[in-house]
């Protein structure tokens, strides 16, 4: 089998909770734990979850953007998280970023045109200033903008041209895969479309991947090859996207994907919604942290924590999917 | 049968630049006793400054500057400032999409409902703390007796939108104009909201003006549709009839770029081009800078609504030619 672009093992992500005057640690944030996925050239994964679960962070700390207490990141073959600063930088190139607000991401006092070409100069892309402003054209040509408007203030743009803007931004060092935080989910219906098909000829054309973190099912439903499901700092079912919206095993996924309003005219108040709210990630319930909320919970579940078992192509952590 | 609501020819100007910009231009709807009706739009269409208007609680500059809003028939907008303060929670309650921004962070939460309901009507504190008690239970609150003395930030964001709806409803309002309700909630804790929201709306009799971009959430909890585009009404059906037979472009092409619908692999249907801003609304149909099938009318006249079928209505030249004028 050949070596994915991007295999995630054992992450964890954990923050200190700090208190009284010698800032003493009384606790952990338990934000990630124990999280793995692989990314293929040119695929996607859809990391999905509710606010709090975890995925930002696991998005941050592959860029080492968040530094991981454990686990290994491997980017075609290289482990990104022992690479001293230095031996990490031409790998920065490779692996970009996009956030859900377009406005918070890029400099108001900038004009478009150098917030574009500051990454190319970074990594001494292009001949010279000229150059890479001929090629800040071609990429805004690229994500559908007007070349003519290359200098002008993010101001001056709407929301989904500021996000073209970012993508324009990412695709400039040529990258392999980029994470996708949100990127689509403070957009119009109608601009979001726009930006999915945007992303969706990038990645024919280009070979990317991405990462695209998100909590919106329907985009992934649309877009995504494979699926990771957080839930409070744990990944609980992974699989192809397809069998994942079918057949989900995980009573989470379950859930969640029964939580989404249909637009089926014959499909009303059916869904029974998952009960409770999502327990804090500094005190994670013992056992399944799914537990607390879990409309099939056994007796084990409350004291055991649950392996990701394989089944197939998919996993599933949870003790109904264990074949033992 | 006598509408609840009846809103007509409702016109509210905000300054943009040297201009004085209709956001909400001529809206027209009625709301039956117990309907839920939904008014459906993109950001920036004018929905919830409909919705303000109602309560007549439109931010400075803007102002109400044409129409007529009439509750159980009385016009509103001519109310006695008194008289309007004790329509807005006794008659007409709101909840917003952040229930952060709407609760006080310093008085516990059960005081607040307690207030709300001690401000209009005459009863004792401790009659209203236990009705608040009762409330709190009714929309799901675990623990209502130590729940009335948490204060908002103790309280998670799904709890906060369940203790503003107990607050609305403390007063047993014969409308509840519900702004996004649920857009900052995650969809489990959504989906929770929802049923709360639909059960009480039956249980109450009461009607609802639901403010919304989301077709699911029209879908759960609608009985007619309203699609509000830069700042006017372009079409009005039944639930059923606006998610699988809207007749504006406009309708069509925004349920059509869904990704719920969309199979997979397949290019999204886009609408092209961007909402244009206030300032920039083109003469004629406002959406004829994106529309597909533009006439030379469009950019000339404003469509009039033609009727489509029983209760469905829709603002555009192409659809006038084939039906009848309303």
């Amino acid at each position: 089998m050949t070596e994915p672009l991007l295999r995630v093992e054992g992450l964890r992500t954990w923050f200190p909770i700090r208190a009284g005057v010698m800032r003493a640690t009384v606790g952990h944030v338990q934000a990630v734990t124990d999280v793995g996925f692989e990314i293929g050239a040119g695929r996607t994964l859809a990391l999905v979850g509710e606010s709090g679960c975890g995925k930002t962070t696991v998005g941050r700390s592959i860029l080492r953007l968040t530094p991981a207490q454990a686990g290994r990141v491997t980017f075609r073959g290289v482990d990104l998280l022992a690479l001293t600063p230095a031996k990490l930088r031409p790998y920065r190139r490779e692996l970009q970023i996009v956030f859900q607000d377009p406005m918070a991401s890029l400099d108001p006092r900038m004009r478009v045109r150098d917030a574009v070409a500051e990454g190319m100069r970074s990594f001494g892309i292009g001949a010279d200033e000229a150059d890479r402003t001929a090629r800040v054209a071609r990429l805004f040509e690229r994500v559908q903008l007007d070349p003519a408007q290359i200098w002008r203030y993010p101001h001056e743009f709407s929301g989904g041209q500021r996000q073209r803007i970012c993508i324009a931004r990412a695709l400039a060092v040529e990258p392999k895969l980029i994470v996708c935080d949100e990127a689509v989910s403070a957009l119009d219906v109608s601009i979001q479309a726009q930006i999915l098909n945007l992303l969706a000829d990038l990645q024919r054309e280009l070979g990317l991947a991405y990462l695209f973190i998100t909590h919106d099912l329907s985009v992934v439903r649309y877009l995504a090859d494979e699926v990771a499901v957080m839930y409070l700092g744990r990944i609980v079912e992974t699989g192809p996207t397809e069998r994942i919206f079918a057949d989900p095993r995980h009573p989470y996924t379950q859930g969640l994907l029964a939580a989404v309003p249909s637009i089926d005219v014959e499909k009303r108040g059916a869904a029974p919604p998952v009960e409770g709210d999502v327990p804090s990630p500094s005190d994670p319930p013992p056992g399944c942290s799914f537990h607390t909320r879990c409309p099939a919970v056994m007796d084990r579940c409350r004291t055991d924590s649950p392996a990701a078992y394989r089944a197939g192509d998919r996993t599933i952590r949870c003790f109904l999917a264990d074949p033992g | 049968m006598s509408a609840l609501l009846e809103i007509a020819g409702l016109t509210v100007r905000f300054p943009v630049g040297d201009l004085d910009v209709p956001v909400v231009d001529s809206v027209g709807l009625t709301i039956a006793r117990g309907e839920v009706l939904a008014l459906v739009g993109e950001s920036g269409c004018g929905k919830s400054m409909t919705a303000l208007s109602v309560m007549r609680l439109v931010p400075k500059p803007g102002r109400i500057s044409a129409g007529s809003v009439k509750f159980e028939g009385r016009e509103l907008l001519e109310l006695p400032v008194a008289a309007m303060r004790h329509v807005r929670g006794a008659e007409i309650a709101m909840i917003f999409q952040e229930p952060m921004t709407s609760l006080n962070p310093v008085i516990r939460v059960g005081d607040q409902v307690v207030e709300a309901i001690r401000l209009h009507e005459s009863v004792t504190r401790g009659a209203a703390l236990d009705r608040c008690r009762e409330l709190f239970a009714r929309v799901g609150i675990p623990d209502p007796d130590a729940r009335v003395r948490s204060y908002p930030h103790e309280l998670s964001g799904g709890l906060k939108q369940r203790v503003m709806i107990a607050m609305a409803l403390s007063t047993r309002p014969k409308l509840l104009i519900a702004d996004e309700p649920t857009t900052a909630l995650d969809v489990t804790i959504q989906a929770q909201i929802l049923r709360v929201l639909r059960d009480l709306q039956r249980e109450f009799g009461m009607a609802v003006l639901l403010i919304t971009h989301d077709f699911g959430i029209v879908n759960e909890l609608a009985d007619r549709v309203a699609v509000m585009y830069a700042g006017r009404i372009i079409e009005t059906a039944p639930r059923k009839t606006i998610l699988t037979a809207a007749r504006h472009p406009y309708t069509r092409g925004l349920l059509r770029s869904m990704p719920a619908l969309a199979p997979r692999g397949q290019r999204l249907p886009e609408i092209a081009g961007v909402v244009p801003s206030p300032a920039a609304w083109p003469a004629g149909c406002r959406f004829s800078t994106r529309c597909d099938e533009v006439f030379e009318r469009c950019l000339r006249e404003v469509p009039g609504p033609t009727v489509m079928g029983e209760g469905h209505h829709a603002c555009c030249h192409a659809l006038s030619t084939q039906g009848a004028r309303a």
